[in-house]
């Protein structure tokens, strides 16, 4: 696995901390998964935010603070800046959003807000869509790490946009990439680890699954399978069959 | 002065961020601050002067995605 601005995980799997029937469901979730690092958020004070956070630095996992829910380069750098303080790590999942429907990323709000950012000392880990050229911006503008989306957040289709995926991991080989948002089974967690991603990063898919704790097991295994037969160099697909046992020395009957 | 904290209208007589945040009851929440859209470091609250009509934000850590 490629490091995260040298930083290397112990598991390809990346799991948010929102939507768990409960905190000891969330706990278990992480502890069941092993997953590596725990994205976080900031909101207005409302009295539980201490209780929360005692239970994330328990997990003794890697803190990714999000961006989410900010619309403009502004709102994200601000929200960034408190969150460096709030959680001390120059870690941010930079979220710039463009549309409330969708909740595809603004690419230029984002672009602004890396180069602020990343001149800043923050290490950016931009939410982004599979563009290409966008991609090699964001890069131009600081960030050594990328996570485009699979599929718009929450919605559970998987990769959307394979060809595309495959081609912006083949175009930056060297760029730790992670698969962020629109994942729904541990299958597409294996299929994004299998083209090459170090990582998936996911939140609704274990904390809204009937039994969450069991779904974070089954995403960390889906994912650490992709990733052994990414480095395993899986056969080229064919169109037509190829017999598998040998034809010579069959009996002639 | 009246000021808006966290979206609501408020009464503070502190004369600093750092005073209006104890008279709120945060004197020692763990909580990040921005006035008016630009991030207030913890250090500077306290020389921060609050004028009427401010916005304060005041954030804590929370789940999220």
């Amino acid at each position: 696995m490629r490091k995260f601005y040298g930083v290397s995980l112990d598991s390809p799997l990346m799991l948010g901390t929102a939507q768990y029937p409960s905190p000891a469901v969330l706990e278990a979730a992480f502890r069941r998964s092993g997953a590596s690092v725990a994205t976080v958020s900031l909101r207005r004070e409302g009295g539980q935010g201490q209780a929360f956070w005692d239970i994330i630095r328990g997990l003794g996992v890697h803190v990714l603070p999000n961006t989410a829910g900010c619309y403009s380069a502004r709102e994200a750098i601000t929200t960034a800046q408190m969150a460096r303080e709030m959680f001390e790590t120059n870690w941010i999942k930079l979220e710039v959003i463009g549309h409330a429907d969708t909740l595809q990323p603004d690419p230029f709000g984002l672009l602004d807000a890396t180069e602020a950012l990343a001149a800043d000392g923050f290490e950016v880990f931009p939410y982004t869509t599979e563009d290409q050229i966008l991609a090699a911006r964001l890069l131009d503008a600081g960030a050594q790490v990328l996570m485009p989306w699979g599929a718009p957040i929450g919605s559970g289709l998987g990769l959307n946009n394979r060809y595309g995926l495959k081609t912006l991991r083949a175009a930056f080989p060297d760029v730790p990439m992670v698969i962020d948002a629109g994942l729904g089974l541990p299958s597409h967690a294996a299929d994004a680890m299998e083209l090459g991603f170090d990582a998936v990063l996911l939140n609704t898919a274990v904390a809204q699954a009937g039994d969450p704790v069991a779904m974070a097991q089954a995403f960390a295994m889906a994912a650490r399978a992709g990733a052994l037969a990414c480095t395993a160099d899986p056969m080229e697909p064919r169109d037509m069959a190829t017999p598998s046992t040998p034809v010579i020395g069959k009996a002639w009957l | 002065m009246k000021i808006e904290v966290n979206g609501a209208a408020q009464q503070v007589t502190g004369a600093t961020v750092a005073e209006a945040l104890a008279e709120l009851g945060w004197e020692k929440a763990r909580v990040a601050t921005a006035l008016n859209g630009d991030f207030l470091p913890k250090a500077a609250r306290a020389t921060t002067p609050l004028r009427d009509g401010d916005r304060l934000e005041v954030l804590a850590p929370m789940q999220g995605g």
